[in-house]
């Protein structure tokens, strides 16, 4: 078998002749005699080729793709080149696998050309701006390889787990990772969400539990590697005639191969690593190599094996077309391996050729290899998924790893998703980490194209484009649109979490975490599809550059308005706009859109999307704040997509500026539910940078400026502190700091894990409820002192008080700089609560020091989320709390002067058996309505029940548990009309027959009742002037005779106790003769006022003096 | 007072194109005497609303409008201390608050140059003595405390007993030691449509032939009888939304209700007339 290969690669048989062997039984007649003569002596092992070939080049690359050796060897090349290469290749190339090499002719033509022709007019040459801006020569040659940062894969749902930063691939047999297709309905409501909306982590530890399985299905068995001895049961070593000498050398060949490797690692390498246990530490301490053309080792022999490993593949002779290649993909991404030449000293470059050398002696031999496969066969192997069901099979591959792949971090535009990033993990524990992105910045373009990039493909994502390219399958392509928009409405109509206000709003930011993050991963998933899927549904359309004018646009026009669009986008931007989702389906749709032909801005269907999107983007004021709205990071992300979708070249420019008023008022808003995603704060800085990295392009522009420098060829200055393992040194506070983290992972190292998940509970626990305690103490004290302040402001300015904006700003600007003690309390208040809580929750058991770490570790951790959220957030709370205080208190003051008064509350001794508030309204209704009638005959009240009714007044006033304002107003005002009536005699009274009226002694105790009752139990203002209104003194005008004394008595009453001032009453009693009354009734009340008028301002003496100047009154007077 | 279905009916049959006056409030008590007094109110004035939902746009037509005013101005130059207006609401089965506020709008529009602003109108109805005439003054006076369904005093008397209940029923829940959060509190953290109390500890209700409680989340206050109208609509605004997002409730129609509407209490929504005494808490105690 090995035969056949060493005479391949030694030239002495063509691919074909090969390919045609192991095809065919017979030989063919186009095979030269020489091939025929090599071959025919192995005409037996035809069968068992095609099985060698394939376990050869999985045996051959298992120092690639299990876990790597538990002490890898930084290749001397890799962090030497770091340094090396300042500034290096531009971003984005980086994992883009296709790119690794030197383009072919065939594959430049096919991938580049359309974005190239695309991009040209206004921006430039799209593909240099893709690879950064940084010049065609340097982007398209890749001579030099950047970091394969892009090419990393870390499962991108763990960010928990930042030192994990590396992992296999997917494991294509996994069935959780891939479930069998007819397994799972396709619908979207077949599937758990939460598993939709996570793409499944890519984790080490999966990789571990569960071998590569794939390679060991038959017919194709794995060697159990792990065990050398087991060697000899080989399945494929079975069946062969015994004693072949080509097969005994191949086992020979075999047994070296792994004492190599046996040598370079203590753990096996085969691709079943269930013994591989790599502790985080080690694999932190793996580096990424970029992949080098330059250095394939035997590139001749490379491309042989490639081209008969890929005519294997084309004449089907492998079982499995996808196994072969996820395989090839494996290949493409791996990203470490032990460099033989370090490993082995031995291998001279006479053996280099053979097979005695390990096929794939460094990552760049394996790169090489999976290039030259894809190279020769993606189009084949589009070509025979020739069932539709091949091809959906194969698009839900493509779209589950285009998702893994590009969401990883590095992979698209690479930032991890969640966590901000951590200084301190950074500087500690993951000491590979941080030079990994030290590693990152040196890699990365200075300028990612500008404030207005043109849409690219960075990272991974540009492997994923020019596949589509290559392949140029119509099929392929229509599977993937149908499967792209399946999985969009499906991740669009997610049901996110909607903002419950469940707590206080300030802390409900902490416990907010997880929702945004659930809601970064569900937009940047819809992002990268809505992308892929504009970018295949308008690949066809996509011609040369300035778009068709004239009868060819209107026939252009016609024509594709009659081609239904692939997804109804319109329909599902309606429907996000009513629902208040727009910050869900917006972003995605602008991806959508940016790869949108000329053609497309033109046509009805799409101009009333651009035209929603124009509405939505004038309605997103951003300093148009206010409840209700969309949250102000919501829309800043809205603002920037849709800024930048308006700037796209395909977008005609006329189309935002000529675009024909839209209405300002966002008329969805109305019909919109209370509470959409729009509301909620599920956008965060980051998340806004992740999607718009082009906001960045702010900041290095104000940095160049303070850095004095404007930045050769365009870039701008980027700042490089060098940070190296001995420079640490020298600052001691991060080293320290550092080494503490260190500690405290290798702490953790050794203890069961749930001591971890404890500290690190407590610490999230007592971190959220660190900040609501900030909240329930220092802000609250700062609201109420605001309030006494607002108050004092109220009283030296007046009533108005002035600008409610302004004040805030006063107030805000007195109370603000007081949220600094927030980090004082908030240190205080984790190094009071983590402790105790640390210690209930472990074992008693727990070592002293074990448990004193814990409880350190968890004070440190607590103390960090808590300040970290406080110095961020502090004073943006304040501010907040201050303003609804101050709305509040101006409310207050607004249209019930009564709410301000003091008010007094029962009586300690009260019992809250007085009648209701409600009891009496009504019951003085009665009243009321029977004195102003009409009323049968035998209706009316008698004195004891009038008596009885101020009695329960009283003490309903002077229990206040029932009693709100508005009733207490109402009883006020009915109390003013019950006296009036009582004045004017007008109250029909039961009794014995005959007796309709009042006795005057009856009337004036009631009078007295309600005099106190104004007096002492009223808490709010009583409307006593409307007893000198027109209409009530108009009462006394239907008596016969009129009896003005109890009105007299009323009136000084009033003064007497201090109810109404004297000019009060004199100024009412002006008024009211300016009404008009009959003759007589106009001349009594005119000697009423003089009366009123004439008392001097002495009290008893001198009323008694002006009875005697109207003595026939005077008598009714005495009587009191 | 829970009643059965034909128990209202036979009620309800009664109010029937019933003025909503005193008298007529004397009389529905003394047809009913078992029945109490705040229930056969609730049950008047509600019947009596929907009766005034489905006639008022006959009253508000423009000829409508100027029939009555014209009938009013006959009236009052006949006799100003007659009950003109009072009478015309009357005969014409009108709500007589309605009517004034209809002729003072209409009286309003006639001697202002502007046409009067709803809080004008408003402000006016609250406090007559506002009014520029004084005979059309004391004509709505009359109307409004004469009216025992509509008008400031009796919205006035409805808010008042609605808060009653609810601090009634927060004392409940004090002496019970039910810890709970009430509508301001729930407002302060946001809520916009909020149960009168939230239980902080949910507890079960024991019903006295059922083998198992039911789980109460929040409860809600209702100072009025339970109609098949009104409670439906509450359902729909209220109870199922609360039930959605708080989980099953309970929910206390003071004045009563139609026995046949508590059949939701499979699903989580529980109706009675008064504070329920067969709570088990938490801690397994019978309150």
């Amino acid at each position: 078998m090995a035969a056949v290969l060493e005479s391949l690669l030694r030239e002495e048989v063509s691919v074909a002749a090969v390919v045609r062997w192991i095809a065919r039984s017979t030989q063919g007649s186009e095979d030269n005699a020489g091939e025929a003569a090599a071959l025919s002596s192995l005409r037996a092992l035809r069968k068992e080729f095609v099985p060698f070939l394939l376990n050869f080049l999985r045996e051959q690359s298992s120092r690639v793709l299990p876990q790597g050796p538990p002490t890898p060897a930084k290749t001397p090349g890799a962090s030497a080149a770091l340094p090396g290469r300042p500034g290096g290749p531009p971003r984005g190339s980086r994992g883009a696998r296709s790119q690794l090499f030197p383009p072919t002719e065939a594959q430049s033509t096919a991938a580049e050309a359309p974005l190239a022709r695309r991009g040209g007019r206004r921006r430039g040459p799209g593909p240099a701006r893709e690879r950064g801006g940084r010049g065609l020569e340097e982007g398209v040659s890749g001579e030099s390889l950047p970091g394969a940062g892009g090419r990393r894969l870390r499962g991108s749902g763990s960010p928990s787990r930042p030192s994990l930063t590396l992992s296999d691939p997917p494991n294509l047999s996994n069935l959780e990772e891939f479930p069998p297709v007819g397994s799972v309905p396709p619908g979207p409501t077949g599937t758990k969400p939460s598993r939709r909306i996570n793409p499944t982590p890519v984790s080490e530890e999966r990789s571990l539990s569960k071998p590569k399985t794939c390679f060991t299905s038959p017919p194709i068995s794995c060697v159990p590697s792990s065990q050398p001895s087991a060697l000899d049961t080989s399945p494929w070593g079975l069946g062969l005639p015994p004693g072949c000498r080509s097969l005994q050398e191949e086992r020979e060949m075999l047994r070296k191969e792994r004492s190599k490797q046996l040598q370079q690692s203590p753990t096996p390498t085969c691709p079943t690593p269930e013994l591989g246990s790599p502790l985080p530490s080690r694999t932190g301490s793996l580096t990424d190599e970029p992949a080098d053309p330059a250095r394939v080792s035997s590139r001749q022999r490379l491309e042989l094996v490639a081209l008969v490993y890929s005519s294997c593949i084309a004449e089907n002779l492998v079982p499995n077309l996808f196994l072969e290649l996820f395989f090839v993909f494996q290949l493409l991404t791996a990203r470490r391996m032990v460099t033989a030449k370090d490993s082995d000293p031995e291998l001279s470059p006479a053996v280099l050729d053979s097979l005695e050398s390990p096929l794939f002696q460094s990552i760049h031999d394996c790169v090489f290899f999976a290039v030259q496969v894809l190279e020769c066969h993606f189009q084949a192997m589009m070509g025979q998924l020739s069932a539709a069901c091949s091809h959906s099979h194969f698009v839900r591959l493509f779209q589950k790893q285009l998702l893994q792949m590009c969401q990883s971090p590095g992979g698209a535009g690479g930032t991890v998703l969640g966590e901000a990033p951590d200084v301190l993990s950074m500087l500690g524990a993951d000491k590979l980490g941080r030079l990994w992105r030290l590693q990152e910045r040196l890699m990365a373009p200075q300028s990612s194209g500008g404030p207005c990039p043109p849409p690219t493909f960075p990272g991974c994502q540009g492997f994923f484009r020019d596949f589509i390219l290559s392949a140029s399958s119509f099929q392929f392509n229509q599977h993937l649109m149908d499967s792209l928009s399946l999985k969009i409405q499906e991740l669009n109509g997610l049901a996110l979490p909607q903002h419950e206000p469940n707590d206080e709003d300030g802390e409900s930011d902490v416990d907010w975490q997880g929702e945004r993050k659930q809601f970064a991963v569900v937009l940047l998933s819809l992002r990268l599809l809505a992308k892929f899927l504009g970018f295949v549904a308008f690949l066809p359309y996509r011609g040369p550059e300035p778009p068709p004018t004239g009868e060819l646009q209107d026939s252009i026009l016609a024509l594709r308005s009659q081609v239904p669009p692939v997804l109804d986008v319109r329909t599902l931007l309606q429907r996000g706009l009513q629902a208040r989702r727009a910050v869900l389906t917006v972003p995605w749709l602008v991806e959508f859109l940016s790869f949108a032909d000329h053609v497309v801005p033109l046509l009805e269907y799409y101009r009333d999307i651009f035209t929603l999107l124009l509405r939505l983007h004038r309605s997103l004021v951003l300093s148009q704040e206010s409840e209700g709205k969309m949250c102000f990071l919501n829309k800043l992300l809205l603002l920037a997509v849709l800024g930048w979708l308006f700037q796209i070249p395909t977008v005609p420019e006329d189309l935002f500026f000529l675009e024909e008023g839209p209405s300002y008022a966002f008329e969805v808003d109305t019909v919109a539910p209370e509470h959409g995603l729009d509301n909620a704060p599920v956008v965060d800085q980051q998340l806004l940078y992740t999607c718009c990295p082009y906001i960045g392009e702010l900041r290095k522009l104000l940095a160049s400026w303070v850095s004095g420098s404007s930045g050769r060829s365009g870039g701008f200055m980027r700042k490089i502190t060098p940070t190296t393992t001995t420079s640490l040194g020298a600052q001691p506070s991060q080293t320290s700091q550092g080494l503490q983290a260190q500690l405290a992972q290798a702490f953790f190292h050794n203890q069961p894990p749930s001591l971890r998940r404890t500290v690190e509970f407590v610490a999230e626990r007592i971190g959220s409820n660190c900040v609501k305690h900030i909240k329930a103490t220092l802000v609250a004290d700062l609201v109420r002192q605001a309030e006494s302040l607002l108050q004092e402001q109220l009283v030296t300015q007046g009533e108005e008080g002035g600008d409610p904006a302004q004040l805030l700003e006063i107030l805000c600007s007195q109370l603000c700089p007081h949220g600094a003690q927030a980090l004082a309390l908030g240190r205080e208040f984790c190094q009071r609560k983590s402790p105790g809580a640390v210690r209930a929750l472990l074992p008693e058991e727990t070592p002293a020091a074990v448990l004193s770490s814990a409880e350190n570790i968890a004070v440190g951790l607590a103390t960090e989320k808590a300040c970290a959220w406080l110095s961020a957030n502090i004073t943006a709370l304040i501010r907040r709390e201050v303003k609804a205080a101050v709305s509040r208190t101006l409310r207050a003051q607004g249209p019930e002067p009564a709410a301000r008064g003091e008010r007094r509350g029962c009586s300690r001794a009260c019992e809250h058996h007085a009648p209701l508030p409600s009891h009496l309204i009504s019951e003085i209704k009665d009243v009321l309505s029977l004195a102003v009638g009409p009323r049968d005959p035998d209706e009316g009240v008698s004195p004891e029940h009038l008596e009885q009714l101020l009695g329960q007044l009283g003490q309903t006033l002077r229990c206040r548990q029932f009693l709100c304002p508005p009733a207490e107003q109402h009883l006020a005002k009915c109390s003013v009309e019950l006296a009036s009536l009582l004045v004017a005699d007008q109250i029909p009274i039961l009794g014995p027959p005959a007796q309709y009226r009042l006795e005057r002694g009856q009337a004036r105790r009631l009078l007295h009742m309600l005099l106190s009752l104004w007096k002492e139990d009223f808490q709010g203002p009583v409307p006593l002037q409307l007893l000198l209104s027109p209409r009530n003194v108009g009462l006394l005008a239907d008596t016969r005779p009129r009896e003005w004394d109890l009105l007299l008595f009323l009136l000084r009453e009033l003064v007497e106790k201090g109810l109404m001032g004297r000019m009060e009453i004199e100024a009412c009693l002006g008024s009211l003769h300016q009404a008009q009354w009959p003759g007589d009734f106009a001349e009594e009340l005119a000697t009423l006022s003089n009366l009123f008028l004439a008392e001097p301002h002495l009290p008893e003496p001198q009323l008694r003096a002006c009875e005697l100047v109207q003595p026939n009154r005077g008598t009714v007077l005495a009587q009191s | 007072m829970i009643l059965t279905k034909a128990q209202y009916d036979e009620i309800a049959q009664c109010l029937v194109s019933v003025p909503p006056t005193r008298q007529s409030l004397r009389k529905l008590k003394q047809r009913f005497p078992s029945q109490s007094q705040a229930t056969l109110l609730s049950i008047f004035s509600q019947e009596y609303q929907k009766h005034i939902k489905r006639t008022h746009a006959k009253h508000h037509t423009s000829e409508a409008i100027e029939s009555y005013y014209q009938r009013y101005l006959n009236g009052v130059v006949k006799n100003g201390a007659a009950p003109v207006l009072l009478d015309l609401a009357n005969e014409v089965d009108y709500a007589p608050s309605l009517m004034a506020r209809l002729i003072l709008e209409r009286f309003l529009q006639e001697h202002e140059e502007t046409p009067p602003s709803k809080s004008i109108i408003n402000s006016m109805l609250r406090d007559p003595s506002q009014i520029p005439d004084g005979v059309l003054a004391n004509q709505v006076y009359q109307c409004i405390v004469n009216d025992c369904c509509y008008g400031p005093l009796v919205d006035c008397i409805k808010h008042a007993i609605g808060h009653e209940h609810e601090v009634l029923l927060r004392d409940l829940l004090l002496e019970k030691n039910l810890s709970f959060l009430d509508e301001d509190q729930l407002r302060a953290k946001g809520y916009d449509k909020t149960p009168d109390f939230i239980l902080q500890v949910p507890v079960v209700m024991l019903c006295p032939l059922a083998v198992e409680g039911h789980i109460i989340h929040w409860i809600e206050s209702k100072a009025s009888f339970g109609d098949e109208c009104s409670h439906h609509a509450y359902l729909h605004d209220q109870f199922w939304s609360y039930w959605n997002r708080f989980g099953p409730g309970l929910v206390i129609y003071w004045y009563g209700f139609i026995q046949e509407l508590d059949c939701n209490r499979e699903r989580g929504i529980l109706l009675k007339a008064c504070f329920p005494t067969n709570i088990v808490t938490l801690c397994h105690s019978i309150a």
